[in-house]
């Protein structure tokens, strides 16, 4: 297991705003952050809880907020509501993934959800209008708050 | 007389998106539908003047759970058109590829998605406060299927490794053979769970099912064969098209598979159990007679504990190619142009899958067909839910919409495959 905080970037690159995650996550990687995509389903995120005690998800919400809208959830301190996140694979997503470690004690020590709301989740590439402005953002307020390649991931972001 | 409407809007607990609609007046069913309303993805369409040595990377894009399924019968199809084989190390090597896409998508469904109808448990999530070994175990499988996708097509969704004619890069024999002790704990791993699954309290259902699978002389079907079925069939696959045929019906984006005469079959592990159990290895026989299960199961709520019977089988299976493993060299045969065409037929996780392809001179495709497990299955499960309702009236609503998306799970329907299909007809008046 490695100290380093782990990005997990969840969603599809063909579904327009669902590529948030490997947006985000492919220009964390760019800035040596140890980061990667996850376009699998939700069982195999379980796998990255084990690789880091510092854990943090970025994914497309499908809420009904406006689009842009950062959410950010800390999974130690309370349940994920399912409804929010669009990803889902044979309905075992992300929400069912971390409720489920929950549940089998594999949470690891620190996992941190961003979740900013998309728009278009049709077929296609590119993200949306402001969805690349928030995402840029929070790439931004992530190494700007310490998240480096030997930093330690911001508490209070 | 009173009408009894059974809707669940949204099915829970499948890939892609359905629905489910019962109506009964009294005693009498009205209407019984298999709702699906995913959009449909044109891949047949689109692929048209496409190089054909794209075809088993684009197909793969159709499901994220059985990306294999298409890659195979694509290259199969392919590589029949354009006339070049492949060598026995690549085939044993694709055969291996398969056991990781059939270990990882039955283990998700079977553990994951179905078990909790049998415990009267919303999901998953509660069966890992319930019963955390059993979750820890299953998801361990899920973890093998997916590193077996990844060691040899190179990650375990949408694998990039493969190509038509084989591989692009043969993995290293050390690499092949640190996998064999992991598989030989899933082997004993998906045998605890069906004798563990073989406790639920199954509905007494039986039915006399057309069973459709590949069949072959020596080896329980995966990646070769021809189509034979519990009736008599035996046809190559290339003559697909003069037994089966698929229709549009106005409630669902996907087509609907039917025999010639207009029957519904049924494909998937029961149809491949059934027609095939004398290639089953020793040790599945075993776990299938401990579990309660004959050569033939007719029971479709018996589909979970199929499916682990045959996670256990892949598990083996994989580990016996492992232990003989040479890296096939040439790791890849080069495909000249031609024109031509070729069918391709294996078995997905939920049953048969098949291609077929017409290319030109210049090996572009001139026409695509596919026909996914669940586009062949949607009669039958209409059947079944017809057959279920009519044995339940006497429940509750509730009680009979649990049972009826129970038997729809008992296919593990993966819509967004059965919804790539080709025709869209707009009437403008």
């Amino acid at each position: 297991m490695s100290d380093r905080p782990l990005f997990v970037g969840i969603g599809n690159a063909f579904r327009r705003d669902d590529g948030l995650g490997p947006w985000v996550a492919e220009a964390l990687a760019a800035r040596g952050l140890n980061a990667v995509p996850h376009a699998g389903d939700g069982a195999g995120l379980l796998d990255h809880f084990a690789a880091s005690p510092s854990v943090v998800l970025i994914d497309a919400t499908r809420s009904g907020a406006a689009a842009g809208t950062l959410r950010r959830l800390d999974a130690r301190a309370e349940a994920i509501p399912a409804e929010f996140f669009h990803y889902s694979t044979h309905r075992f997503g992300l929400a069912e993934a971390v409720e489920t470690a929950r549940a089998l004690g594999l949470l690891p020590a620190r996992l941190i959800i961003y979740g900013i709301e998309g728009s278009d989740f049709g077929a296609g590439l590119g993200l949306s209008a402001p969805v690349p402005a928030a995402a840029t953002a929070l790439i931004t307020a992530l190494i700007g708050a310490g998240e480096t390649p030997r930093g330690s991931v911001a508490q209070n972001l | 007389m009173t009408e009894r409407i059974i809707q669940v809007d949204a099915l829970a607990r499948v890939e892609g998106e359905g629905a489910l609609y019962v109506r009964l007046n009294g005693a009498q069913i009205e209407a019984v539908e298999f709702r699906i309303f995913e959009p449909p993805r044109f891949f047949e369409a689109f692929m048209v003047g496409r190089d054909a040595r794209e075809a088993p990377d684009i197909t793969s894009r159709i499901c994220g759970i059985c990306p294999i399924a298409y890659i195979m019968g694509a290259s199969q199809a392919v590589e029949q058109a354009l006339g070049i084989g492949t060598s026995p190390d690549i085939e044993a090597l694709r055969r291996m590829l398969y056991c990781g896409e059939w270990i990882q998508s039955h283990v998700l469904h079977a553990a994951m998605l179905h078990a909790p109808d049998f415990l009267g448990l919303a999901d998953a999530i509660e069966i890992a406060k319930t019963n955390p070994d059993l979750v820890r175990k299953a998801l361990r499988l899920k973890k093998l299927g997916n590193t077996l996708m990844e060691v040899i097509g190179g990650r375990s969704v949408h694998p990039v490794n493969t190509r038509i004619g084989g591989f692009y890069r043969a993995p290293e024999v050390e690499r092949i053979r640190a996998l064999i002790p992991e598989l030989e704990w899933g082997a004993q791993a998906a045998r605890e769970l069906t004798l563990a699954f073989a406790g639920f309290d199954f509905p007494a259902d039986e039915y006399d099912y057309h069973f459709v699978s590949l069949v072959h002389p020596e080896d329980y079907p995966i990646t070769q064969g021809r189509i034979g079925s519990s009736r008599g069939l035996d046809i190559p696959v290339a003559d697909f098209n003069a037994h089966f045929s698929e229709h549009h019906v106005a409630r669902s984006n996907a087509l609907q598979g039917r025999m010639k005469d207009g029957s519904a079959y049924l494909v998937g592990p029961l149809a491949r159990y059934t027609n095939n159990y004398d290639r089953l290895s020793a040790s599945c026989q075993a776990t299938a007679l401990e579990a309660g299960l004959g050569p033939v199961v007719r029971n479709p709520f018996k589909s979970i504990l199929v499916r682990m019977i045959e996670v256990q089988y892949a598990c083996e299976e994989a580990a016996r190619i492992a232990g003989s493993y040479v890296a096939p060299s040439p790791a890849f045969f080069v495909a000249p142009d031609r024109a031509g065409e070729g069918h391709g037929c294996t078995e997905a996780p939920r049953g048969l899958c098949y291609h077929h392809y017409r290319i030109d001179a210049e090996g572009r495709i001139e026409m695509a067909q596919i026909v996914p497990p669940t586009s062949q299955n949607q009669p039958q499960i209409e059947a079944d839910l017809t057959r279920v309702v009519a044995a339940n009236l006497g429940m509750a609503d509730d009680a009979l919409k649990w049972r009826c998306e129970q038997t729809i799970r008992n296919y593990d329907p993966c819509i967004s495959c059965a919804t790539h299909f080709l025709k869209l007809t707009v009437d403008r008046v």
